[in-house]
């Protein structure tokens, strides 16, 4: 069945015509009208649009032009400016907004030849952990639709794990990629921080920020990254080092590769059951020859309370320029400047992204900055300088990527750091600046279970690599939620 | 009661970059609204900040020519509050670590002493837009082409003790960025912005006093103003018993008087933090050598060089190198004609800036150029003509008839310096003048300015004044 | 640490967001408990330890060479505008 293909099999497929753009678009579409309603992961859904640029596609296959991803149809997460297209991020704020330019990563994978289905639903402004505060209203996991996709990529992943698309861009700033692949089954990375230009994305927290992809399998995700990836000038935090080929080195052997487990992420707070679908990992890898051992990560509970001080601190500054003047909401009949500020932010903005910027606010703010702010920039230098003084003996670090499975619609919703801490694994892999992946790794009561890989810098081949070693093993990536089969 | 002033000034200069310090767009002045402000300028969702290379040329070169140290490595940090002018909702500045440190300027006072007006700190950041609050009703229309035009922003030490160092400190800095063509200098459209603090405190005392910022302040002579108005303001305030405000104060240039800015609401928290889209400045000794090289000679140096390599006087080298064009041009008039350098400069300082001054002309734009100008003196160097003479000659060049060897020509200007000649026409004007020519030789001396009159009206002011001079001297006395 | 509700009006206003006065109590509750949670940082020893504004440590800021290389579609880019006029941005009017 064409849904069920990966990237890497429809490539291959259309180049020898054995299906078409447009037929791939077409099915894609048929299956987004059709269960785009129980999950409402998408925003915008570019139905004409999308056909067009399939027969485009075609044609360019048809005379032998073309790459390796031309005419694969994907979806962008509504956080990525997409000229001409409306831009929301999931926000009353950008409702009305039509994004007048395309970002890096949407102009690279618009020139590769990739079809785009339309935006995906998110967490608002990329706050969230459950695709719960979307101003589109929240989005359902296909695996078991009263409960939560996990956020801020909420849309993505539900989308591709429910084969709406084979594959979705997203971004993660604290978890915001790994966690909902985690809670959907589906494969998600995170590049290593200045990996993909942030230009064209709609900034939450710079310094934590990156882009990545949420795919069925590995092997898609380096087929996608290569095209993302790549020094931007327009991008300052962009850094110039070359992309390897992904593809090309997805079939490095385990044999040897030292693999760490941090014993703090073994703690009360896991689910047993997640435990020991991690484990049961680990044993797959030592049967292809790697080394497992213990490592430490001493400060690694100082990494939610980091990121909590750090994000909200970036994010009061990003999301200032949301005032009303030039762009995006603004109230009716302001009486004064100040009120067209206070009403336009305050009625265009959810309670998350409000709660966020206080905080953000009050940790900047004179008498609290050297407390709060200082402070949290020198507990990131010590999670940064655990992973360094890791990455010594090993040159992976495994582990789970959340604590529990997904969790009910509306169950987290009444206390923030209870939700918070749903990012516990990933927080730090963000704030050290490391690329990370989630794969899926068995399921618990029926609801999909994630194995986070965490690379050193610039080390994404060798977590693809081994991503795709243990996709080969099993065969959890492959499984399909309940009443998406067909 | 002796009173002591404490003045300390930020001075904003808007740097000639061809582009804006974090975009590509242009930066050139009078366009239509909006027209220069790309998304970047814009603050539109996901557009990133990249830094200009030639804003930190600038102010590397600045750093240099105050005698600072230089940061081999600086940040940038956020500045946040709202207006609409500022499209981010922050401006982007540095705060803990500027680009430029501590360095000096020095200043002639009035009795000649000299004296070194301490530089705080040079810091680079962007230029808000500018908001129009006339003309569009119970709204402002705001326009952000100046949005993200770099600034480099100097602060002085609170070593001026009076508006007058104040100014004299403001026209030396002045001249030094426009020597370094760093800035153009224009305090009308906003391109050199001064904000002046003052305060006051009781002679001896060791505490400075609260101090209020001036604002809105754009000429030199505004600048003494304002802050004289201030210092009084100050003075009875506290002899009256009452308190000095630490606040922002417009100076109103029509009423001559400064007004507190309508109360902000609370003070502003600028909740500073390094800016995460930008990493570290770095400028390394190469960047900081290859720079120093290209700093040209500064107005000190010059003056000192006009002084003794062209004869002139302090006064005059001072004005003659206050700006760069004006040194230029007198240096190229006096290379080319070859005369004395006094000749020059007064000729450059009086008939060529009063010419200037009257069309409301830049020395770019001068009709009479270093050229037309060298070749006029020459002639007056030559005896062809009298000084007098030459103004008539100027003025013609300056109208475009040609340049002065034709004028000459033309209207027959030539000095009459055949002795001949002269005596000739004396004998004439004796003859025609018998009765002050008794009354001369019976005493009356006075009239020899008569008789010089007569002989200049008989010769059309060609005669040669010096020759005039001498032999109706010997003439009349015989 | 907690938080009156007079601080979180302070803040809103410093933030620019309008609260509904019947929401103060639970995002002074919500802020309480998150700054409360932050506050954990405190126990970490970090005497001889530098800030990190950033995970590219050590790499300097790339220059642009000074060149205009943007052109301005004023028009599209102010298709977005809630309010223009004659190419300028209208706002409420502010007095200084």
């Amino acid at each position: 069945m064409l849904h069920t293909k990966s990237v890497a099999e429809m490539a291959r497929d259309l180049k020898a015509r054995k299906v078409s753009s447009e037929e791939l678009t077409r099915a894609f579409l048929e299956r987004i009208q059709r269960f785009n309603p129980r999950l409402n992961a998408f925003i915008t859904v570019l139905k004409e649009q999308a056909l067009q640029e399939a027969r485009s596609a075609d044609l360019e296959i048809a005379a032998g032009r073309g790459g390796p991803l031309t005419g694969v149809p994907m979806v962008h997460k509504d956080i990525f400016c997409t000229q001409g297209v409306k831009t929301s991020c999931g926000s009353k704020m950008l409702d009305n907004f039509v994004a007048p330019y395309d970002a890096t990563v949407v102009e690279r994978m618009k020139r590769a030849g990739m079809i785009l289905l339309g935006k995906a639903n998110m967490d608002e402004f990329a706050m969230g952990s459950s695709n719960e505060t979307s101003f589109y209203g929240p989005v359902k996991n296909p695996w078991d639709e009263t409960r939560v996709p996990g956020g801020s990529s909420g849309g993505s992943a539900a989308l591709v794990a429910a084969r709406l698309a084979p594959a979705a861009t997203a971004t993660d700033t604290g978890g915001s990629i790994r966690q909902p692949a985690a809670l959907t089954g589906t494969t998600g990375i995170k590049p290593t921080y200045g990996r993909v230009s942030r230009y064209g994305i709609v900034a939450f927290a710079s310094s934590l920020d990156q882009a990545g992809i949420i795919t069925y399998t590995a092997e898609d995700a380096a087929m996608i990254l290569r095209v993302m990836a790549g020094y931007d000038e327009r991008d300052s935090t962009s850094v110039d080092c070359p992309v390897p080929d992904y593809v090309a080195e997805l079939g490095r052997s385990m044999q040897g590769l030292r693999i760490g487990v941090p014993k703090e992420f073994f703690d009360k707070g896991l689910d047993p059951k997640v435990a020991e679908a991690v484990r049961a990992a680990i044993k797959v890898y030592e049967k292809l020859g790697a080394v497992v051992k213990d490592v430490s990560l001493p400060n690694f509970m100082l990494s939610v309370p980091t990121y909590y001080v750090v994000a909200p601190a970036e994010c009061s500054s990003n999301l200032a320029r949301f005032d009303g003047v030039r762009y995006g909401y603004r109230c009716k009949d302001p009486v004064d400047l100040t009120d067209l500020y206070m009403r336009s932010r305050g009625e265009g903005f959810g309670a998350e992204v409000k709660r966020r910027i206080m905080t953000g606010t009050y940790v900047l703010s004179a008498g609290y900055y050297d407390a709060y702010y200082l402070k949290a920039q020198k507990t990131r230098s010590l999670i940064r300088q655990d992973f360094i003084e890791a990455f010594k003996s090993v040159d992976l670090i495994l582990g789970p990527t959340t604590p529990t499975p997904a969790f009910k619609l509306g169950e987290k919703t009444d206390d923030p750091v209870t939700m918070y801490l749903n990012d516990i694994y990933a927080n730090g892999v963000n704030l050290a600046g490391l690329p990370g992946i989630s794969i899926p790794a068995g399921f618990v009561d029926g609801l999909p279970v994630g194995l986070q890989l965490i690379g050193n810098y610039f080390d994404e081949s060798r977590l693809l690599a081994a991503s795709h070693q243990y996709q080969k093993e099993t065969d959890w990536h492959t499984r399909l939620p309940k009443g998406y089969e067909a | 009661m002796e009173w002591e002033t404490v003045i300390g000034l930020e001075v904003h200069t808007q740097l000639l970059t061809k582009s804006k310090l974090f975009s590509g767009a242009s930066t050139e002045f009078g366009a239509l609204p909006n027209s220069q402000a790309c998304l970047v300028d814009l603050a539109y969702p996901g557009v990133l900040p990249v830094m200009n290379r030639e804003a930190a040329r600038m102010a590397v070169k600045f750093g240099l020519a105050v005698s600072a140290t230089v940061a081999p490595h600086s940040v940038f940090a956020r500045k946040n509050y709202f207006y609409p002018d500022l499209p981010k909702g922050y401006q982007i500045s540095q705060y803990e670590l500027p680009v430029v440190a501590k360095g000096h300027l020095d200043i002639e006072l009035e009795d000649g002493t000299v004296k070194r007006i301490g530089i705080t700190r040079a810091h680079l950041e962007e230029d808000a837009g500018k908001s129009l609050h006339e003309g569009f009703g119970n709204q402002t229309a705001v326009d952000l082409n100046r949005a993200g035009t770099p600034l480099l922003e100097i602060v002085s030490e609170p070593d001026m003790r009076s508006a007058k160092e104040a100014v004299t400190y403001l026209k030396k800095l002045h001249s030094l960025v426009t020597y370094l063509e760093i800035c153009d200098g224009n305090m009308q459209e906003g391109s050199f912005r001064c904000d002046a603090n003052v305060s006051v405190r009781r002679k001896g005392e060791a505490k400075f006093g609260t101090r209020a910022e001036l604002k809105n302040i754009n000429s030199f002579r505004f600048v003494e103003k304002a802050i004289n108005y201030e210092v009084a303001r100050q003075i009875e305030l506290i002899e009256g018993g009452g308190k000095v405000v630490q606040e922002t104060r417009l100076y109103d240039s029509d009423k001559d008087e400064t007004r507190s800015m309508r109360a902000k609401e609370e003070a502003n928290d600028y909740r500073y933090f390094p800016d995460p889209d930008l990493l570290p400045l770095d400028i390394s000794p190469e960047l900081i050598a290859e720079v120093k090289a290209t700093l040209p000679e500064l107005p000190d140096a010059k003056k000192q060089r006009f002084m003794s390599e062209y004869g002139i006087p302090a006064y005059d080298a001072g004005l003659l190198t206050a700006g760069r064009d004006l040194a230029d041009f007198y240096e190229a008039v006096v290379k080319e004609s070859k005369v004395e350098g006094k000749l020059a400069a007064n000729w450059v300082m009086g008939d060529f800036s009063a010419a200037l001054n009257k069309d409301d002309k830049s020395i770019a734009a001068s009709p009479v150029s270093a050229t037309l100008l060298a070749g006029m003196l020459k002639r007056i160097h030559d005896n062809t003509i009298s000084g007098k003479i030459a103004k008539e000659v100027f003025e013609a060049m300056w109208a475009g008839e040609g340049d002065a060897d034709a004028i000459i020509d033309k209207k027959g200007l030539k000095q009459i310096t055949d002795t001949g000649a002269i005596e000739k026409v004396i004998d004439e004007v004796m003859a025609a003048n018998p009765g002050q020519l008794a009354e001369y030789r019976s005493g009356k001396d006075k009239l020899f300015a008569f008789f010089v009159g007569q002989v200049m009206k008989a010769t059309k002011g060609k005669g040669n004044p010096a020759q005039v001079n001498e032999l109706l001297l010997k003439k009349l006395k015989n | 640490m907690s938080l009156t509700p007079d601080d979180v009006k302070s803040i809103a206003r410093l933030a620019r967001l309008a609260i509904a006065e019947q929401d103060i109590p639970a995002y002074a509750k919500n802020l309480s408990s998150i700054l409360e949670f932050v506050a954990q940082l405190d126990q970490a020893d970090t005497a001889q330890v530098q800030p990190m504004a950033h995970p590219l440590v050590g790499v300097p800021q790339r220059l642009r060479e000074d060149q205009v290389t943007e052109k301005v579609d004023r028009d599209r880019y102010q298709a977005n505008a809630p309010q223009a006029e004659a190419g300028l941005y209208l706002v409420p009017k502010v007095v200084e």
